[in-house]
């Protein structure tokens, strides 16, 4: 028996792989996107990425029915985009067996929000089963897809970031081929009018009620009998903090939590002098226990925002203080200054949002490392929603006050203008906006580490294509005003702006320039020279590669990460900022 | 329990805290331990303060570190090193990087980088080893390589077998830059 150490969604591309899966798509998201990074490396396996969650689940959708089993994946609010198929491919059921993956983000170390999507199995009314660690991780794979196939339903799979970034050991096996499923037309269980639908709702319910019973029986859902004055409930990651805060309890811990193993939690409560409930986030368990009559602590003692950890729980249930932390002599929280993620030195953004303040625009934005441009010194985006959402609300707010106009800028990225921003572009076309819109065009979708998008014209697989002509799609939507400009020549881009805005119709400019972290050749970096009068003007653009020394009043160029963008050179007054090598020409 | 180690990697997005930390999860592994690891990345690591917990022993249930629990802090910057403390318990060590990397709110003004941490680090916990990694990773011929050093570092203050580190930088490390890492390793490993 082969063993590897795997974070969980290295894991859960493993169980793909080994239970026969042959089709997956995924739009990217933290801290969903290593699942499809490391799917792309089986063979056997058809991966791609989509331009969105909702193509991604289709796509999932059309692959099961075509008989192939199939893992869609996606972060929590990925399965807010994709819920509009989610919802009624629930009522039609599968062929290929299908697991959807929803990789949450409580503490959202990386996201917008903190839903928690176990409401939306319960919602979508779709199996739910959670692992908590990598060996179950890739072992639900499996789980997943023969429940599927069994109760005829989309399962879905969720994960939080501490499953799915956490590496622990699983055992490997090989891949058993599952071939297709023969396709056969069936327009009464896959074509929802109204009329179809109502019988597969009447349908979906019977299911689920036989899913409950397997839940009750099956093994995912287990008791760990112990000591019995205290008994546990938990799921997931939590169940890892009961083990190690509480070994002595009694702990039930439940692999596949709706639906709701009713019968096995009876059980268990009558066996324990006092139940709790431990999870993170919505009181998912706790409300199904205290439905049922039972008497449980929970959200009492436990937070409904961010995580759960195992001191939290020695504290709260088993009544102990957590280890002395070290008495540290002058260490005081308040000197350490605070270190929040920061735009690359290089990073093409950087300029744009430097001239937006300056211009003092009011900025909606979006979703991608360019929403780090809302935090000092450029503190300049006046909001931030999800993905698409810069395009209409610059629209609505120049709709509610007229007087706005000319003065608000919405700014989207290039993988995030495919994923959901050409709808808002057409709205705002149809609408007879005059809205401003920035596309900042890094040729990749860089947040989540650089995967393939339609702009760059390579599919996950690396297959070149041609290139989606952002140019052409944005002016086939409308927008007859279609600028392209360098986001690393200021003059540029505040020319460019300045005139944009003040035009009556609707434009786009589209900033083009790639990633620093995706351009092997640096430039030569830039060096401060004795003509420094110390005005800070540099310092304004928040590069990590700049230091003021506010001791010696000086500042200074780290060369190691300068990659020789040339802003900080743009904005010195005194040319007191050279590139190295070129002092004194 | 009683042979657990945890580890707390700490560091600059960017500086390869997680591919250190994998390497140390497979040394581990290779020496007949269970090891559980997380780390977080995804926004955070454009610059910001990334911490990776590494839990190796019998049997590990939790993959995070509590406050007070950390056997060895490693830290890849001398700032980060100090945010970190509190992790550490009684009799802890530090193995901490002299490179400093300014924070935006320093960059900016607003704040200063504390002063004398390095001191401060051996006057709060007498086992604290620093040394210049990224110097010693230049010598070696791969200025990235400064993670490396350290785990050279980390791995004579810990039993695994030569062996299994061997292994690991073999296993993680892409062929073409295992030399010069390995180089590095060493340099770290005699570091005195």
């Amino acid at each position: 028996m082969k063993k590897a150490i795997l974070t969980g969604n290295e894991a859960i591309a493993r169980g793909a792989y080994e239970h026969g899966v042959k089709v997956a798509a995924a739009y990217p998201g933290t801290p969903s996107t290593e699942i499809l990074e490391n799917i792309t490396k089986y063979e056997d396996i058809y991966a791609q990425w989509s331009c969105n969650e909702k193509v991604a689940l289709e796509v999932g959708i059309g692959s099961s029915l075509a008989g192939a089993r199939t893992l869609v994946a996606m972060k929590h609010v990925g399965v807010n985009v994709a819920a509009d198929p989610l919802m009624t491919f629930a009522y039609t059921g599968v062929n290929g067996g299908m697991v959807l993956i929803s990789a949450d983000d409580p503490g959202m170390h990386s996201s917008q929000n903190e839903q928690d999507n176990r409401l939306f199995a319960r919602f979508a009314k779709v199996p739910l089963l959670e692992p908590s660690d990598s060996q179950e991780a890739k072992d639900f794979v499996g789980a997943a897809l023969n429940l599927s196939e069994q109760f005829d339903v989309p399962v879905m799979l969720r994960t939080t970031t501490r499953i799915a970034h956490s590496m622990s050991e699983v055992t490997l096996g090989e891949r058993v081929e599952e071939g297709l499923k023969p396709y056969h037309k069936a327009s009464q269980k896959y074509v929802m009018i109204p009329a179809y639908a109502r019988v597969r709702h009447q349908l979906l319910e019977e299911k689920l009620v036989e899913l409950k019973q397997f839940s009750q029986e099956s093994n995912l859902n287990r008791i760990e009998w112990g000591d019995r004055e205290i008994g546990v409930i938990t799921s997931g990651i939590c169940y890892q903090y009961v083990k190690e805060a509480l070994p002595d309890a009694s702990c039930l811990k439940l692999g596949m939590p709706y639906p709701f193993p009713e019968k096995l939690v009876r059980e268990f409560a009558a066996g324990v002098k006092k139940l709790y409930v431990v999870e993170e986030l919505e009181p998912f368990l706790e409300e199904e226990v205290k439905v049922l009559g039972l008497e449980a602590v929970g959200k009492e003692i436990f937070p409904l925002t961010g995580e759960i950890n195992a001191s939290m729980i020695l504290e709260r249930i088993g009544g102990k203080e957590k280890p002395a932390p070290l008495t540290l002599k002058d260490y005081s929280l308040e000197e350490i200054p605070m270190r929040p993620p920061v735009m690359c030195a290089g990073c093409p953004h950087r300029g744009v949002f430097y001239i937006l303040k300056k211009l003092d625009l009011i900025v909606t934005g979006d979703i991608g490392c360019y929403t780090l441009g809302c935090l000092p010194p450029l503190d300049s985006m006046d909001s931030c929603i999800c993905m698409g959402a810069s395009i209409g609300t610059a629209l609505g707010m120049e709709k509610a006050d007229p007087t706005l106009k000319g003065r608000v800028v919405a700014v989207i990225g290039d993988s995030t203008f495919f994923h959901s921003g050409l709808t808002g572009t057409l709205d705002v076309v149809y609408n007879l906006g005059s809205s401003t819109l920035i596309i900042l065009d890094n040729r990749t979708t860089a947040m989540t580490g650089h995967q393939d998008h339609p702009g760059t014209g390579r599919t996950l697989k690396k297959e070149p294509g041609e290139p989606a002509d952002l140019e052409g799609i944005v002016k086939a939507l409308g927008i007859d005003r279609v600028v392209l400009a360098d986001p690393l020549n200021l003059e540029e881009v505040e020319r460019v702006v300045s005139q944009e805005i003040g035009v009556q119709e609707s434009s786009v400019i589209i900033f083009r320039s790639p990633c620093a972290l995706t351009v092997k050749e640096k430039d030569a970096p830039a060096q401060v020279n004795e003509e420094c009068v110390y005005c800070t003007n540099c310092v304004d653009l928040g590069c990590p590669a700049m230091v003021n020394d506010t001791q010696s009043e000086e500042v200074r160029v780290t060369q190691e990460q300068c990659t020789g963008c040339g802003l900080c050179i743009q904005v010195c007054d005194f040319d007191a900022i050279e590139k190295a090598g070129e002092a004194g020409e | 329990m009683n042979n657990t180690i945890n580890l707390l990697l700490a560091g600059v997005g960017g500086q390869g805290t997680i591919l250190a930390s994998r390497i140390i999860a497979y040394a581990a592994q290779c020496s007949g331990l269970t090891v559980k690891l997380s780390e977080i990345h995804g926004m955070a690591q454009r610059g910001g303060s990334v911490v990776t917990h590494l839990r190796m022993g019998d049997t590990i249930h939790s993959p995070l570190i509590e406050v007070g629990s950390a056997d060895i802090i490693l830290a890849t910057e001398q700032l980060e090193a100090w945010r970190w403390l509190p992790y550490l318990r009684q009799g802890g060590k530090v193995i901490v990087n002299s490179q400093k990397i300014s924070p935006v709110p320093v960059i900016l003004g607003l704040k200063s980088y504390p002063l004398g941490i390095l001191e401060r680090l051996k006057e709060n916990v007498p086992e604290t080893f620093s040394l210049n990694a990224l110097q010693l990773a230049r010598e070696s011929g791969n200025e990235k390589a400064a993670n490396v050093v350290l785990l050279g570092l980390l791995a004579s203050h810990m039993n695994f077998d030569r062996g299994c580190w061997q292994e690991a930088l073999k296993a993680v490390l892409p062929a073409k830059i295992l030399e010069a890492n390995e180089k590095a390793f060493q340099r770290g490993y005699d570091f005195k």
